[in-house]
């Protein structure tokens, strides 16, 4: 295909992906590298590099506005880098190791479980007592706004979370996605934070964490400059804008639609790696 | 601004750290445009492909070499160049980051940062 309407294509689809995942809250990277290996038969090492690109500038420009709000907590988000930078190193090594059938299979398996994610209602929970000890010394309880006042919080099992960041990393440096969902879980169920603050914190980790293997990536020859163009400009002009008509009306709908072509793109990918054909 | 030392709060360095964001990322984008318009320019014949992995040239898989062929105005060099600010963007809100908690006297957490700073730093070093 003459790169011209390649560049094209690929920037309208990298566009709707951001907006589909802003919408519903999944992210747009995550359905960008199965689209570019499935249906455009790009190298999915390429298509992994060009989709990194597009995690760290929509964390970045949606953070950019999400922490002057307030929402976001600096300091439970820097603590849990520690795990996420070190898995995400940990992760982009293994991709190396790793042949590329294994990570379409992996990378399927990672999508399956976001769209029962997108489909699933998340409920956020919210204490403010019994805090654990070490979120006392590290001084990570907090307050959120919310209608004109402050809402306490204290934040529960730092250790477990923090474990599971590690693995958030990890994933996130193996197939070159956010993992937004696998942070989301770790804040939710492990630390017990109120969603706007797991999800706000979240998004704020994930270009830190997308750094860390970017490096790594761009040295081994992953990152072409002429593909990530396209995908990573397509993606953040896609998500800027779905962040801005969030409508919670017709959400529901969509993210049981959007949850079916994550999941069929999840079979199209464990196939595709079993067969050989990745 | 009498009193710098004790302006600086959790609430002023996220003003800081988001503005430092946004900046980061529309100076990539603008840096990305401009490339991919010379390398359309350059190359209008080129044809996509991407089917097998051939790891980047030389030239686009180091810092030192995207640089110098972004001076040069090379379409593939400029670009990179520009995903390289994108990249260098949350290094820079870590970075930051380090003189923000110093400046709360918040020992700990100059700590913690300076660790995260470390580790995005290791896998730059080596590379350059």
């Amino acid at each position: 295909m003459p790169i011209t309407e390649f560049s094209g294509l690929i920037f309208l689809i990298s566009g709707l992906a951001g907006f589909l995942g802003a919408l519903t809250g999944l992210g747009g990277g995550v359905v960008v590298t199965p689209v570019l290996t499935l249906l455009f038969g790009v190298d999915i090492r390429y298509a992994i590099g060009a989709t990194l690109v597009s995690v760290i500038a929509t964390s970045s420009g949606a953070a950019a506005a999400y922490v002057r709000e307030g929402f976001s907590n600096i300091r439970i988000g820097m603590f849990l880098e520690i795990a996420t930078t070190a898995g995400a190193l940990f992760g982009a090594w293994l991709n190396s190791r790793v042949p590329t059938s294994a990570l379409a299979i992996i990378f399927g398996l990672v999508l399956l479980y976001s769209s029962y994610l997108t489909v699933r209602a998340r409920h956020g929970t919210h204490t403010t007592q019994n805090a654990d000890p070490l979120a006392v010394r590290l001084r990570m309880n907090s307050s959120y706004p919310s209608a004109g006042r402050r809402i306490e919080y204290v934040v529960q099992r730092v250790k477990a979370g923090f474990s599971l960041m590690f693995a958030a990393g990890t994933i996130s440096g193996l197939l070159g996605i956010g993992s937004g969902a696998l942070k989301v879980i770790a804040m939710d169920r492990a630390m017990h934070l109120p969603f706007k603050v797991s999800t706000t914190t979240s998004n704020f980790m994930i270009g830190v964490t997308a750094a860390a293997s970017a490096g790594l990536y761009l040295f081994r020859g992953y990152i072409d400059p002429v593909l990530a163009m396209p995908v990573m400009t397509g993606v953040l002009a896609g998500s800027l804008l779905g962040a801005r008509i969030l409508v919670e009306a017709k959400i529901k709908a969509l993210r049981l639609i959007f949850g079916l072509v994550v999941a069929f793109l999840a079979i199209e990918m464990i196939y595709g790696g079993m067969s050989g054909r990745i | 601004m009498a009193n710098h030392r004790a302006a600086w709060t959790d609430e002023r360095a996220e003003q800081v750290i988001g503005e430092l964001l946004r900046v980061g990322v529309i100076l990539s984008v603008v840096v990305i445009l401009i490339g991919a318009v010379f390398y359309f320019l350059h190359h209008p014949a080129a044809r996509a492909n991407y089917r097998t992995f051939h790891s980047e040239p030389d030239d686009l898989r180091s810092i030192a070499r995207i640089a110098a062929g972004a001076v040069k105005l090379r379409p593939r060099e400029f670009i990179q160049f520009g995903l390289l600010l994108l990249l260098f963007t949350p290094v820079a809100r870590v970075a930051f980051s380090v003189f923000a908690f110093a400046a709360e006297r918040d020992r700990t957490y100059v700590i913690v940062t300076l660790i995260v700073l470390g580790i995005l730093i290791s896998s730059i070093v080596g590379h350059i």
